[in-house]
């Protein structure tokens, strides 16, 4: 129990956690209550603001369309830096270095940049507005990072089992399916992981490619402004309602991740 | 300089062992005297690096005590025992020149610039360093590396005794007899207790004065690399020394000595009181493959044994035969005849040991 | 893995990836390229104007004022925080429950999206119904980030550092713990201090996370938009308007499509150029 270890660290988990505290906090007061004065807890426990989350169909929406696009994003990433990774792995070929480097530049791009770009591409191939558009606008950034982790992966696993396996008769197809795969089952983990996250966190593209369908819940979220003033206890219940997937995929991947912070690849 | 007693010392890594399977290291008492040149020898896991790190104190003993020269040493960390270990894999101070690296435990002491200065090129003399000063240390081979390591241990005066883990392990092969050279001549020049581990007996036999052998968490033997070769006191010190191992037969007792298959095997009238007076689950003779006699032709008292096969290995040659049915291999010179079809041979009874239950019996006789 | 083979067939694996991040990149940067060249009144007025917009961007006092902003911002985030996650990532336990624990909590900042951070600050800075405004406005200091540009500044600072601070810090452990124990055991031989053992031994041996975190920090605070956008919009004044949100008005706001362009453009390379800078930097000093 070394005190000078411990106790900066808990300053610092409190420092995190503290703020969320408040939040939650806020979600389950009224507005009345809010706006009287400041209380550490609710004297008035309400579900009220998570029953208009739950209820009201532009609120819930939000979430839906936030996860279906983040979902979508995460499987396009994988299945395409899938078989890329292996090829940086396994193989030299012709641009592969320059190749890499370009992917890994793509990370660097600020998304204000491709903001009017993405617009006027997306509109014009008639995907202004739907899910799949801010599935492959999140591309972008998630794809290098994909194949970037997964490379890291696929290059512990040792050439002589690609090799046995097509000693023994498999197809590529089946090789990579059945053997390969299952391998690398903590670094298809940890990529989902990140490619979930980052995906689920970004704002300024996923608002600007949307505007009623897909209309993710950060875009719902910054537009509560009514004639009244802001919403905040119904504000706060939605903010510790995208607080939890991330949580609840945190705590499922979490040996995962550890492991893959292991390796220092991330 | 110190004389390390181990009194009573046993350890086992769970909180609450049960029974002697959870021991690492099972209850022992030895003492390592001041000066010497020790080697522990044992395969992996019998539990060298973990009584090595007990000495040295990075590992606290579950039970028992750790003296140094009669004061009991458990509770004081390694930098308070003026040990110095060097590890198997070779640690060095990567951002730090060979230099700084050799002089790193001395300014830690807080020892001034101008010795410190004297010490590590005395040290960087003796193992060969010199050229290699300014260099920085991640740039160095393994054995270069590993000449640091060991130099690290011995450029501290108030050293009391410096323990080895396996340490040429990652060193090639054509580089390994140099540095144990050195390590004995270091030996010899500093008269600091060494204790050495390792897996590779004859490591242990060029290094050390006497060896102690662990097998199973115990020191089966400790004694000069001749006592343990002529007088195994365990099966499993007949069989890791020598090359190749002790031969070793089950037998069982019979009238006027031992037997197995339709081979009779006489003993001495104390030898067979011995074995009558400690009934044994497992009795066993062992032979060295160098002692048993080989007869040019048949002799009245020899046993008739099948030639298998032969293989010749330059200086010596290893006769494979088949006595009653058990293996049994047999060292002879290179100019010594070799029996074809059948040989006949004799065990010394001065050469034939008897173990029961691993353990060598004594008739005190000889 | 050295032992890779030559194989140009290996293009077909790659080329889902390539087609996508193409799309995705190229065809839009073209865009951008297109639009910094050209004066654009509508669909069919174009006027190719050269390096015009080029000229008139970089002499832009606004975009002068953000830049200034925006790299004060990025080097107070990188000062702060990676000394910080480095002193965190020291104090983390190894193993055991708490270490689990404490991985969990360190991770829940990263998982929430931009603007609920945003918002959470929003809300907790407030002295009317925001604990921190009103513990602070209690004890007599006076704090508005709305109001006053230092507290803005302040406040956005504070928030990056609650936000990011456990990625550098989660790096930087994970650099920890490839550390063998020999190191340790040997340190502890030659009785080395606890100064002496992260100076030699630990920061050498996390070079190579440090560097990710330190790139991967200076690019992504070069690039913040949505959270000081969400705490002030930018304001009071212009005191937190960074980069992104200046190029953001220009393209989306005002419709100024070639200057935004030729921002564009200008924005990417100047990332390009420290980022290149920072990796040469960090590697060289290795090679020592």
């Amino acid at each position: 129990m070394d005190l000078r270890k411990v106790i900066p660290l808990w300053i610092y988990l409190l420092f995190l956690l503290v703020p969320i505290y408040w939040l939650v906090n806020m979600s389950f007061k009224t507005n009345t209550e809010i706006l009287g004065g400041l209380t550490l807890w609710p004297q008035d426990f309400t579900l009220a603001n998570y029953k208009v989350i739950f209820t009201d169909e532009s609120w819930y929406s939000g979430y839906i369309n936030s996860l279906y696009y983040v979902c979508l994003n995460t499987v396009i990433s994988l299945s395409v830096a899938l078989p890329a990774a292996y090829a940086f792995s396994r193989y030299r070929f012709l641009g592969d270095k320059h190749l890499f480097f370009w992917l890994l530049t793509n990370r660097m791009a600020p998304p204000a940049v491709f903001l009017l770009p993405f617009f006027q591409l997306y509109s014009s191939i008639g995907l202004f507005d739907t899910h799949i558009a801010v599935a492959l606008a999140h591309c972008l950034f998630n794809v290098p990072l994909a194949v970037w982790i997964l490379e890291g992966f696929m290059s512990g696993v040792p050439k002589e089992i690609d090799e046995t396996a097509y000693i023994d008769g498999y197809s590529f197809p089946k090789f990579f399916a059945k053997i390969f795969i299952p391998l690398i089952g903590s670094g298809i983990g940890v990529t989902a992981f990140f490619c979930f996250m980052f995906s689920w966190v970004e704002l300024l593209l996923a608002r600007t490619l949307t505007s009623v369908n897909a209309k993710p819940i950060a875009a719902v979220m910054t537009r509560t402004v009514s004639a009244s003033g802001i919403d905040w206890g119904v504000l706060a219940a939605a903010g510790v309602l995208t607080i939890l997937p991330g949580m609840l995929v945190i705590w499922f991947v979490r040996n995962h991740v550890v492991k893959g912070f292991a390796l220092g690849r991330v | 300089m110190a004389e390390i007693r181990l009194q009573n010392l046993a350890h086992s890594y769970s909180k609450q062992p049960t029974g002697p399977e959870d021991y690492a290291i099972r209850e022992m008492s030895h003492i390592w005297e001041q000066g010497g040149a020790y080697a522990l020898l044992g395969p992996s896991g019998c539990g060298k690096s973990t009584l090595l790190n007990i000495i040295s104190g990075l590992l606290s003993p579950s039970e028992g005590q750790v003296m140094f020269d009669s004061r009991v040493v458990n509770d004081l960390s390694p930098e308070q025992r003026n040990i110095a270990q060097v590890f198997q894999f070779p640690v060095v101070y990567d951002t730090m020149t060979v230099f700084d690296n050799l002089a790193f435990p001395l300014r830690n002491q807080g020892m001034d610039e101008k010795k410190v200065q004297t010490k590590v090129q005395e040290i960087a003399d003796v193992l060969d360093l010199q050229p290699l000063l300014k260099k920085k240390a991640r740039n160095l081979t393994a054995d270069e590396k590993q000449k640091v390591s060991m130099g690290r241990g011995l450029v501290r005066d108030d050293v009391s005794a410096i323990l080895f883990d396996e340490p040429l392990t990652v060193i090639d092969p054509h580089l390994k007899w140099k540095l144990r050279r050195k390590l004995k001549q270091i030996h010899e020049q500093f008269n600091i207790t060494m204790v050495y581990v390792t897996h590779d007996q004859l490591e242990a036999s060029t290094f050390a004065d006497k060896i102690a052998v662990m097998y199973g968490g115990a020191i089966v033997q400790f004694g000069t690399p001749r006592e343990l070769f002529e007088k195994p006191q365990h099966t499993f010190v007949g069989y890791f020394i020598g090359s190749p191992g002790m031969n070793l037969i089950e037998v069982t007792p019979q009238a006027g000595g031992v037997g197995f298959g339709d081979v009779h095997l006489p003993l001495s009238v104390a030898m067979q009181q011995r074995i009558a007076e400690k009934p044994a689950s497992s009795l066993k003779i062992g032979i060295r493959p160098e002692f048993v006699h080989v007869w040019d032709g048949p002799v009245d008292d020899a046993m008739c044994a099948e030639v298998s096969h032969v293989e010749d290995l330059g200086t010596y040659k290893i006769l494979n035969l088949r006595l009653a049915g058990h293996p049994l291999k047999v060292r002879i010179q290179e100019d010594k005849p070799v029996p074809e079809g059948q040989a006949w041979i004799s065990f010394p009874s001065q050469w034939l040991m008897v173990y029961a239950d691993e353990y060598l019996l004594e008739s005190g006789h000889e | 893995m050295n032992n890779k083979v030559q194989n140009n067939k290996a293009w077909w694996l790659v080329l889902p990836v390539f087609l996508l991040v193409a799309f995705s990149a190229i065809i839009p940067m073209m865009t951008v390229v297109n639009y910094s060249v050209q004066d654009i009144f509508d669909q069919s007025s174009r006027y190719f104007v050269g390096t015009d917009w080029f000229r008139q961007v970089l002499q832009d006092p606004r975009l002068h004022d953000s830049l200034l902003r925006q790299f004060i911002y990025s080097a107070c985030v990188l000062l702060i925080e990676i000394p910080l996650g480095i002193a965190i990532a020291l104090c983390m336990p190894t193993k055991g429950r708490w270490s689990s624990l404490c991985l969990i909590v360190m991770t829940i900042p990263l998982l929430i999206p931009f603007n609920v951070v945003g918002t959470i600050w929003q809300i907790f800075g407030r002295g009317d119904i925001g604990l921190l405004g009103y513990v602070l406005n209690n004890v007599g200091i006076s704090y508005n980030y709305a109001a006053n540009a230092s507290d803005a500044w302040v406040t956005v600072l504070i928030i990056d550092v609650w936000h990011w601070t456990s990625l550098v810090a989660l790096l930087c452990y994970s650099g920890l713990r490839a550390i063998p124990d020999v190191y340790y055991q040997a340190a502890r031989i030659d009785r080395a201090s606890s100064w002496a053992v992260f100076r030699h031994i630990q920061l050498p041996k996390m070079k190579s996370v440090l560097l990710i975190a330190v790139m991967l920090r200076f690019m992504d605070s070069f690039m913040i938009y949505t959270e000081p956008f969400v705490l002030t919009g930018g304001g009071p004044g212009n005191s937190t308007t960074f980069l992104s949100q200046t190029l953001t008005t220009m393209a989306l706001g005002q419709f100024d499509l070639g200057p935004a362009a030729a921002f564009s453009l200008v924005y990417f390379l100047i990332i390009l150029l420290v980022s290149w800078v920072f990796y040469t930097a960090m590697t060289h000093s290795e090679k020592n």
